[in-house]
């Protein structure tokens, strides 16, 4: 997969727990869970101020990451604006990722069943 | 005299009255098609394309040793076509609305004019010689009314204020394209169909137009497919009523085979016809009428 | 979850008057509104209204008369010809205000305020049919996409909430951002079209937006039988593109009757134009690999 170690890892989150659903989306997800990969700890960023937006979610959610210092995302969808603003972060993406917890998202990230994407999901 | 053509519901017959109106027009005349999402006023005119100008909108562009990063440009992006993420600035032309704020407020000089394309204006004549102006916008481009607003510029530098009279084919619908097509308008003409439907969105589009202060004529077509709602809403409104196009089985064969109206009959000529003097009169008066 | 979106990119094709069959026929699903300049569908459906909301939308600029100096620099400054002198300082026209902030930023006096825009209101309804997400944008404003994006959302919400698996959304023509909002996560895009110029051509160009954003489409021909030479058309066209086309219903009266009593084609007295839409519903339920409601039977009385 990548041969960085990736310590802080984003999922876009319906919840603020691991319990939580994945969100399939990104720029209009409610929020996301930050995981510190080494301790298991988590943090939630609220992604309100992207929500709102009548236009740019995508790029607004990609700056609250970004501020959150997550280094990779796991989600369902990105957008081809979003993904390009990540990309050029250095924040590497997984896409696909929904109908499981943020828990057995994480979980399955560490075991290497996923694959980055490279093209946009819409 | 500028002539707007607008409706609230969809496929109520705004292109088919410009077509038809446009063919009988007595005076010199500049047809334009608005609907730059769904442009189809040129299927019935069939102008012959003279021009096809590829049209674009200022959006910023960075040079990148320019700037110091200080991120004053995406502070006041309000679209998020500007980004400073990390140490990073991002530009995203699609999402820019061309205001220019980003290039007046940048203390480096580092942002300067580049261009996203917005689509085409195609001017075209048609075969007795009317002059056609079609907006066509980009697929993928999301946004009307930057278009609509390059179309308006040049149906002004065309039409020279009083050279010729103008006949704009607008979009459907009462936001922000349907606005920007009839804010140049002398007089609006409104197009409806007597059903519960086209009741409702012309209810809408006399809500949206009113406040503008045009005087508003309306055209019904259809007419005899429904119910008589639409008749009552004008009376109640004070909307005059300046043409019924009835309800027959071959008036829409006609149409759907790419026919203008006016060539069907002379009772359809005829209609037609008696409209323009109608308009010009109702625009000489000014925005006094149908104010409710 | 399984969403399916009609749109047109022609107005008047009939979107809305087979959203509302589908409505009837389709068993656990949500309804969902997405027109919402233009909103008809509850014509037919008749919601209660369960909740509602404001949307607010982007940002106006105002001037403050008081501590304006008059100095100009917001004409100057707005690219969208908002700002008109009004006595001796200056007013904004809100119809053309597009909310950038320059004249916001630039003003010396820090004379205007930039509040948000209440654009409208959304709801959330019951029907005969079932839940419906449905919404209204005042008059003249703009239509982003993001009033679009939050009824998705809602209608999501409130199909999970209810262990719903499908979502109906009658979407708005044209081929703009909230025809574009409208396809986001479709499952299936059902391009009703009719056999005329304006039809093919639009057509044509819906059929390119969702292959943009490869959105999976399918189409109907509503008033199939207008034109023999443009149905022919529609046919070379969608097989070209592989859109496969899951029914033709002939122009028919019926529609409108049914509209002025205030139901859905398909509902009332059996007619053969009803007994068509609900062959094109069966088509169209594979398509969208939901698993089939048991049969409802057409109504003999």
């Amino acid at each position: 997969m990548t041969a960085t170690p990736i310590r802080r890892l984003a999922i876009t989150s319906e919840g603020t727990t691991l319990a939580d659903l994945v969100d399939p989306r990104f720029g209009r997800a409610g929020g996301f869970l930050i995981v510190d990969l080494e301790s298991m700890a988590t943090e939630y960023v609220d992604n309100g101020s992207a929500q709102v937006r009548a236009q740019g979610a995508g790029i607004q959610a990609a700056e609250n990451l970004v501020r959150a210092g997550a280094q990779a995302l796991l989600t369902g969808q990105v957008g081809p604006k979003a993904l390009s603003a990540l990309l050029a972060c250095h924040i590497r993406v997984v896409q696909g990722v929904e109908n499981m917890t943020v828990g057995e998202a994480v979980a399955g990230f560490q075991a290497g069943r996923f694959a980055w994407s490279d093209g946009p999901g819409y | 005299m500028i002539v707007a053509i607008a409706s609230g519901k969809g496929g109520t017959g705004k292109t088919t009255v410009a077509a038809a109106l446009a063919t009988v027009w007595s005076r010199p005349v500049l047809a334009v098609d608005m609907d730059v999402e769904a442009p189809n006023l040129h299927l019935f005119l069939k102008p012959e394309t003279v021009a096809a100008t590829r049209t674009c909108l200022e959006v910023p562009m960075l040079d990148v040793y320019l700037c110091q990063r200080c991120g004053a440009c995406a502070d006041l992006c309000q679209f998020k076509a500007i980004s400073l993420m990390g140490s990073s600035l991002i530009l995203f032309p699609d999402q820019c609305h061309g205001c220019g704020g980003c290039l007046r407020v940048c203390p480096e000089g580092a942002l300067s004019k580049g261009e996203r394309e917005l689509g085409t204006v195609e001017l075209g004549f048609t075969a007795s010689g009317i002059p056609c102006l079609t907006g066509r916008l980009r697929i993928g481009e999301a946004m009307s009314p930057p278009l609509m607003t390059k179309v308006r510029h040049r149906m002004h530098a065309i039409a020279d204020r009083g050279t010729l009279d103008i006949i704009i084919d607008a979009p459907p619908g009462v936001s922000c394209p349907a606005m920007t097509a009839v804010q140049d308008a002398d007089v609006i003409l409104l197009v409806t169909e007597p059903t519960p439907f086209g009741l409702h969105d012309f209810r809408l589009a006399w809500q949206a137009f009113t406040p503008l202060g045009k005087p508003m004529g309306v055209v019904i077509n259809r007419s005899g497919l429904g119910d008589d709602g639409v008749q009552r809403f004008c009376r109640e409104k004070g909307l005059p009523i300046l043409a019924e196009i009835p309800f027959r089985r071959d008036i829409a064969e006609h149409y759907a085979s790419g026919g203008i109206l006016t060539d069907l009959d002379g009772a359809m000529a005829a209609l037609f016809a008696a409209l323009a003097p109608e308009l010009e009169r109702m625009a000489g008066q000014g925005g006094d009428a149908s104010h409710a | 979850m399984r969403e399916l979106v009609v749109i047109s990119g022609k107005g008047g094709t009939g979107k809305t008057s087979l959203m509302a069959a589908f409505a009837h026929l389709a068993e656990a699903k949500v309804l969902c509104d997405l027109d919402v300049d233009a909103p008809d569908l509850h014509l037919i459906a008749e919601p209660a209204i369960q909740r509602r909301g404001p949307f607010l939308s982007g940002h106006v600029a105002e001037i403050d008369p008081a501590p304006c100096t008059g100095c100009g620099t917001c004409l100057e400054v707005c690219a969208y010809g908002a700002i008109q002198a009004r006595g001796a300082s200056f007013a904004v026209d809100r119809g053309r205000c597009e909310g950038c902030k320059v004249c916001v930023a630039f003003c010396p006096g820090q004379a205007i305020d930039f509040p948000e825009r209440l654009c409208g209101t959304w709801y959330q309804s019951e029907t005969r049919f079932g839940p419906m997400i449905h919404a209204q944008l005042d008059p003249g404003q703009e239509n982003s996409g993001k009033l679009v994006a939050l009824l998705k959302s809602q209608a999501r919400k409130h199909a999970d909430q209810l262990g719903l698996d499908l979502i109906l959304s009658d979407g708005a023509p044209g081929v703009g951002c909230p025809v574009i909002s409208s396809l986001s996560q479709a499952s299936l895009a059902l391009l009703v079209t009719e056999p005329t110029p304006s039809g093919l051509h639009d057509l044509e160009r819906v059929s390119d937006l969702c292959r943009h954003f490869r959105i999976r489409s399918a189409a109907v021909i509503n008033k199939a039988d207008l034109s023999r030479p443009y149905q022919a058309a529609i046919h070379q066209l969608c097989l070209e593109r592989s859109i496969p086309v899951v029914g033709h219903l002939p122009y028919d009266r019926v529609v409108t009757e049914a509209m002025v009593r205030g139901q859905a084609v398909t509902e009332g007295a059996a007619t053969p134009f009803g007994a068509q839409v609900r062959q094109v519903w069966a088509e169209l339920l594979p398509l969208l690999a939901v698993s089939s409601s048991s049969s409802t039977q057409e109504n003999p009385s």
